[in-house]
């Protein structure tokens, strides 16, 4: 690991980034277009759009960055620049923080602006510190950064890294707790909610939603969110090859 | 480079070395067997079919091929050791830039891989200008590697290998699909390469009028070396004007060889009486 090496990366793949500013405006924008429609879809009861509204802060970024990871590293790979960086002397990890930082850089920007229009403009009401929805959406959005590193290395195309989102987001979306409280489910689906990450991530949204302070469970979250980004970065570092066949 | 071996032993004054050498694709042997030497310091041709193994031996001299067996010896190390990977350059045939930097930017992005940190902030520009130079693109280092024409790319996939002046470059089919004059001056500059910076060069091509460029030869089928030589003793070996002929001769042969020993298409190698210099 060398640090001048990570920034480098992390440098390298913002000036791609810059080179296309309608993937940045996406990125960016849809968020808040998505809570703003939100906001006004639920305009007559405004408790729904509380937790809603904040369990998105939190889904939006892992979302976001999944995809754009995915089709990043996968283009890395296709391109052949990614066997040139392991023929240098390139640590793996050098690599992949490279990335999560490029990419966690953008999801503060994304949630700091989503976050600021839902709190601001659109009246959604938090008894907490808006600062922790800020860093649960960033530690989303790195955990999307690694599922996205992660799942590239099983796709051939890019066509087979959009059709991954429906396969491991999807599921996700469906039993974290965003529909329907997780108790509430079938048993064996709440045990299963209970081992997926982003189920932990809309949970320490509506921690910080619902208490003026951090509580053991929204420490618990953030930790869970947190391990499984570490985890899966790993996985995914142990998917970069130095000899392939 | 320095050199202290006397210029007589081949093996103290090989970049490469290479013995028995194997290499397996998807349970195919693409590799069967090789024993061959790059000098230190010269212009290597590496000329065979396509389909005959080329990018694969370069890949194991690299040390990015997967499941490669004998023995391999690069700068004095086995292949795919770390420390080498500051000391080689390698071109792949597909040009492998990213396409959404120019070309200046991606220079700059490998150019601190190599030369990590602000202490060689100096060297590092110096490295890339240079790099610009050497492939006579100073007038598109401003333009996304994405909008040049396929010969501009693959030129900028060149500079990136010759940044850090690696002791060992190796070139994957590098002239393809340029034109005449372009080949010209890329032959031009890896004699400017090898002649002052003393680096070796193995440089594979299915192009024969290129071996002519060569200071040395290896002939590959199939997996296999069929001669190791200087262009000019080839020809003179089996009385050729060009090596294309040479190379086609010593094929010929190799077949007859085949259906003569072995009936079925595929049986267990046949040991070779190839002359070896």
């Amino acid at each position: 690991m060398n640090a001048s090496r990570t920034l480098a990366t992390a440098a390298r793949v913002l000036r791609q980034l810059r080179h296309d500013p309608r993937s940045i405006a996406l990125m960016l924008l849809v968020p808040c277009l998505m809570l703003f429609l939100l906001r006004y879809v639920f305009d007559g009861s405004p408790g729904t759009f509380d937790s809603i509204g904040a369990s998105l802060l939190g889904i939006f970024p892992l979302i976001t960055m999944f995809l754009v990871t995915s089709i990043a590293t996968l283009r890395e790979r296709t391109s052949g620049t990614l066997e040139r960086l392991l023929a240098m002397p390139l640590g793996k990890t050098d690599l992949i923080a490279g990335y999560a930082l490029a990419f966690g850089l953008v999801a503060v920007l994304q949630s700091v602006l989503a976050t600021g229009l839902a709190v601001r403009l659109l009246g959604l009401d938090v008894t907490g510190s808006p600062w922790l929805l800020l860093l649960v959406a960033l530690l989303d959005a790195l955990l999307g950064t690694a599922l996205g590193l992660f799942v590239s290395a099983f796709a051939a195309s890019e066509f087979q890294a959009v059709q991954f989102m429906p396969a491991v987001i999807f599921p996700q979306l469906l039993l974290c707790g965003l529909f329907t409280p997780r108790d509430r489910m079938a048993p064996a689906l709440e045990t299963i909610s209970n081992v997926l990450p982003m189920s932990y991530a809309v949970d320490g949204m509506n921690e910080v939603l619902r208490h003026t302070d951090m509580t053991t469970a929204f420490v618990r979250d953030a930790l869970v969110v947190a391990g499984c980004a570490v985890l899966v970065l790993g996985l995914g570092a142990a998917t970069l090859r130095r000899r392939t066949a | 480079m320095m050199n202290y071996a006397p210029p007589g032993d081949p093996a103290e004054s090989a970049a490469v070395i290479a013995q028995n050498l194997t290499a397996t694709r998807a349970g195919r042997q693409v590799l069967r067997g090789m024993d061959f030497t790059v000098p230190t310091g010269r212009i290597t041709g590496l000329l065979g079919p396509s389909g005959c193994g080329k990018t694969t031996l370069m890949r194991a001299v690299v040390g990015t091929q997967a499941e490669v067996g004998g023995t391999l010896q690069v700068l004095g190390r086995p292949a795919g050791d770390p420390a080498l990977r500051s000391r080689i350059g390698y071109v792949t045939q597909a040009p492998s830039v990213y396409d959404d930097l120019t070309v200046r930017q991606n220079l700059d992005y490998f150019a601190a891989v190599l030369l990590p940190g602000r202490a060689h902030r100096t060297d590092r520009r110096t490295a890339v200008d240079r790099a610009v130079e050497d492939v006579d693109l100073a007038d598109h280092a401003d333009v996304l590697a994405g909008r040049l024409s396929g010969g501009q790319r693959s030129r900028v996939s060149l500079a990136v290998a010759l940044l850090g002046t690696p002791e060992l470059l190796v070139l994957d089919e590098p002239t393809v699909g340029l034109d005449p004059v372009l080949r010209r001056d890329l032959w031009d500059l890896f004699h400017r390469i090898a002649a002052d910076r003393g680096t070796t060069l193995l440089v594979s091509s299915h192009v024969m009028d290129e071996a002519e460029r060569c200071h040395r030869l290896l002939l590959m089928r199939e997996g296999e070396i069929l001669a190791e030589d200087t262009p000019e003793a080839l020809r003179r070996r089996h009385d050729t004007a060009t090596v294309e002929e040479a190379f086609l001769h010593l094929v010929d042969a190799a077949n007859a060889r085949a259906d003569r020993t072995t009936p079925p298409a595929q049986a267990a190698p046949t040991p070779r009486e190839e002359p070896r210099p």
